[in-house]
């Protein structure tokens, strides 16, 4: 399952806003309807929400980076979060991460060079009983070795 | 005759291949002509099993599990033919796991369509709301007082005593807010409730609402949840049609909203206060207290804010329950607690039991101990702000002051349970840096303490100046628990100090025979 985003256009990015801003404190919501149109949230699109909403730039600039979700540029095609919290610590995952990030070449954060795979750490999918687990493009994975490790990261390398 | 299978929706089934087990079961079933009906439900919790698959069979439902996709053939034709098979559990309600537990509020997860209102109503949803409608308010309030309800977020305040507070308070217009912002690690109950019996939650807040005069409620939903927050959705959606929600609920004069917010990756934003900013649009900053939530809350007006199983308890609770819940318990701890095993366990899941029960019995007896067959060394108990107990200490009865006792706490009932590899510094040193990732910035005991804290921990695991580093650490650790706004800085000391006090042997290179005092 590969994500699909539309390039950034003012006029459509106007239309996300004018879906949301009349409900009540609709900041989050429209940041996560851009990210989910977008791939990301364009920087012209914080002026754009300000005015809409009636707030200052530098607030929502300030809830947009405040929030680890929302991204300022696009991820790789493939996001693979791993579960890095302490229910999957105590079954593993420590040395899943490692293995993960020497298969795909970069550490947790980042993407890999030709842009597939985005590698990220997530804190608690609340799979805890199926310890360790991941995500890849919104599919949840548990009960993690190396196997299965491998097979996702060659899934999210494709 | 058509046979009714089934097969769990639940995310950590899905995780471990339930959607493929439930399509092979499909067809296999075409291929033989066999007439079958899939049923997706929650999850009975029992994790290990998963993909678990049940039949519906004249002695009851019948489970098979942990089912593959390759096993699910076979296991149809076992249940065609009712004959053996080598993963056939016998009938679920008989399996030892599931009878030892007290199902209050989990009664009917697992069991029922979570996207059918008929089927939560066939299994006696929406009594509780339906006898909160011929109460008075304050009579509603009496009945939640009387059951003992404590928060079940971690706070553990007396619920009654929080919703009685907004009624009192005059305002234009009121809300229920639910917390679903479950990020403990080790915690997923909230998780497993939304997904397997969403009605329950939407029933609870609806009481709410009728018993405090609100007309708007919102879930808040961690954005890691993207299963809870379709099947929240759905259900709202059902009960909206079905009259539930909307004006007019239930044919009463009350009128009862619901909307789904999705959070953005804030651990804080399961703290109230900071959850009410983030629900407001703003940065999930912690807000100083008071006034209360109760007395201005969301948008400046009078709110009850609850964990997703307080609201869960309250139909029990309204259906004439009061008096069952709060015989259920010890002390001050009244009632039933969803406890979460997880981690390194052999039997992990969700285990709804009367309180008083020791961890020893949660992670030896029920929990089976360690799923790499290792001692067990550590359990942290209540998330990444809870204390980190060792086997000392497994008389502990699961009970909000018991714990409080021996400087640990309940939390929202989740179980870490870790081997004998487990580097106990590291824990520690994870525990002030998901604290620093993770604090919002407003007060300086836990923005800079946390900060400070990986460093110095980082010192003693070089072994540089121990002593006088711990003696820095424990300064620090003193400056948060006291200094803090909220939880998050204020407990972060507990994991720590835990891990000094009970395994000290591993906060030096060199192993110092300092063994735990206890």
């Amino acid at each position: 399952m590969t994500s699909v985003y539309e390039p950034w256009n003012e006029a459509r990015g106007a239309e996300i806003i004018a879906e949301h801003d009349k409900l009540e404190g609709a900041t989050l919501v429209i940041l996560h309807a851009m990210q989910e149109a977008f791939g990301y949230v364009p920087e012209p699109a914080i002026p754009m929400i300000a005015s809409a909403l009636n707030l200052s730039r530098a607030e929502v600039h300030g809830v947009f980076t405040f929030y680890h979700d929302f991204r300022h540029k696009p991820a790789g095609r493939h996001v693979l979060k791993l579960c890095r919290a302490e229910a999957c610590q105590a079954a593993g995952g420590d040395a899943l991460a490692a293995r993960a990030e020497a298969k795909l070449g970069i550490s947790l954060g980042n993407t890999t060079a030709d842009e597939r795979v985005t590698l990220e750490p997530i804190y608690c999918l609340g799979l805890c009983a199926t310890a360790p687990s991941a995500m890849l493009d919104g599919r949840v994975v548990g009960r993690l070795d190396d196997q299965r490790l491998d097979a996702l990261v060659a899934e999210a390398q494709r | 005759m058509t046979m009714r299978i089934f097969v769990s929706r639940d995310a950590g089934a899905i995780a471990v291949g339930a959607d493929e087990v439930a399509l092979e079961l499909e067809r296999a079933a075409a291929k033989r002509g066999i007439a079958i009906e899939i049923i997706r439900t929650g999850s009975r919790g029992l994790y290990w099993l998963e993909p678990m698959v049940e039949v519906a069979t004249s002695q009851g439902r019948v489970a098979y599990g942990p089912v593959s996709a390759t096993d699910a053939p076979s296991v149809l034709e076992a249940m065609a033919a009712d004959g053996p098979h080598a993963l056939r559990l016998g009938v679920t309600d008989e399996i030892p796991w599931l009878k030892r537990q007290t199902r209050l509020t989990f009664a009917r997860c697992g069991v029922i369509d979570p996207r059918s209102v008929d089927d939560y109503r066939a299994h006696d949803g929406y009594k509780g709301f339906e006898r909160a409608l011929r109460l008075t308010s304050d009579e509603i309030l009496a009945d939640v007082t009387a059951s003992g309800l404590r928060g079940r977020g971690g706070a553990g305040f007396p619920t009654g005593i929080k919703w009685k507070t907004v009624p009192q308070t005059s305002a234009d217009r009121k809300y229920v807010v639910c917390n679903a912002d479950e990020g403990d690690s080790g915690t997923f109950a909230d998780r497993m409730i939304m997904e397997g019996d969403p009605f329950v939650v939407i029933e609870g807040m609806t009481i709410a609402g009728v018993a405090v005069g609100a007309t708007k409620g919102y879930i808040y939903i961690r954005s890691e949840y993207p299963h809870a927050v379709e099947a929240m959705n759905a259900a709202i959606s059902a009960a909206k049609r079905a009259g539930y929600l909307g004006q007019r609920v239930g044919g009463s004069t009350h009128s009862f909203d619901l909307e789904v917010r999705v959070g953005a990756g804030a651990y804080v934003c399961g703290e109230e206060t900071s959850l009410l900013e983030s629900l407001e649009g703003r940065r999930g900053i912690v807000r100083a207290k008071p006034p209360l939530p109760a007395h201005k809350g969301l948008f400046g007006r009078p709110t009850v804010i609850n964990n997703v199983l307080s609201f869960a308890a309250i139909p029990f609770i309204l259906a004439g329950g009061a008096k069952a819940y709060a015989d259920f318990g010890i002390g001050r701890s009244r009632g039933t607690m969803p406890i979460q095993l997880a981690g390194n366990i052999l039997y992990g899941g969700l285990f709804e039991t009367a309180f008083g029960i020791t961890l020893g019995e949660l992670i030896d007896d029920i929990g089976g101990g360690t799923l790499t067959g290792r001692p067990v060394r550590a359990v942290q108990v209540g998330g990444p702000l809870g204390a980190y107990f060792p086997r000392a200490l497994f008389d502990t009865p699961f009970d909000y002051e018991a714990f409080t006792a021996r400087d640990g706490l309940i939390g929202h009932g989740g179980i870490v349970v870790f081997d004998d590899s487990v580097d106990m510094s590291k824990q520690a040193r994870f525990a002030m840096e998901f604290c620093a990732v993770e604090s919002c910035g407003k007060c300086t005991p836990c923005r800079i303490g946390s900060t400070r804290g990986v460093e110095t921990i980082d010192k003693i695991r070089r072994g540089e100046r121990v002593a006088e580093n711990v003696a820095v650490v424990e300064d620090l650790c003193n400056t948060m628990k006291f200094g803090s706004l909220c939880a998050l800085g204020g407990f972060t000391p507990y994991p720590v100090m835990s891990a000094l006090k009970h395994f000290r042997e591993d906060f030096s290179p060199a192993p110092t025979k300092l063994q735990a005092a206890e």
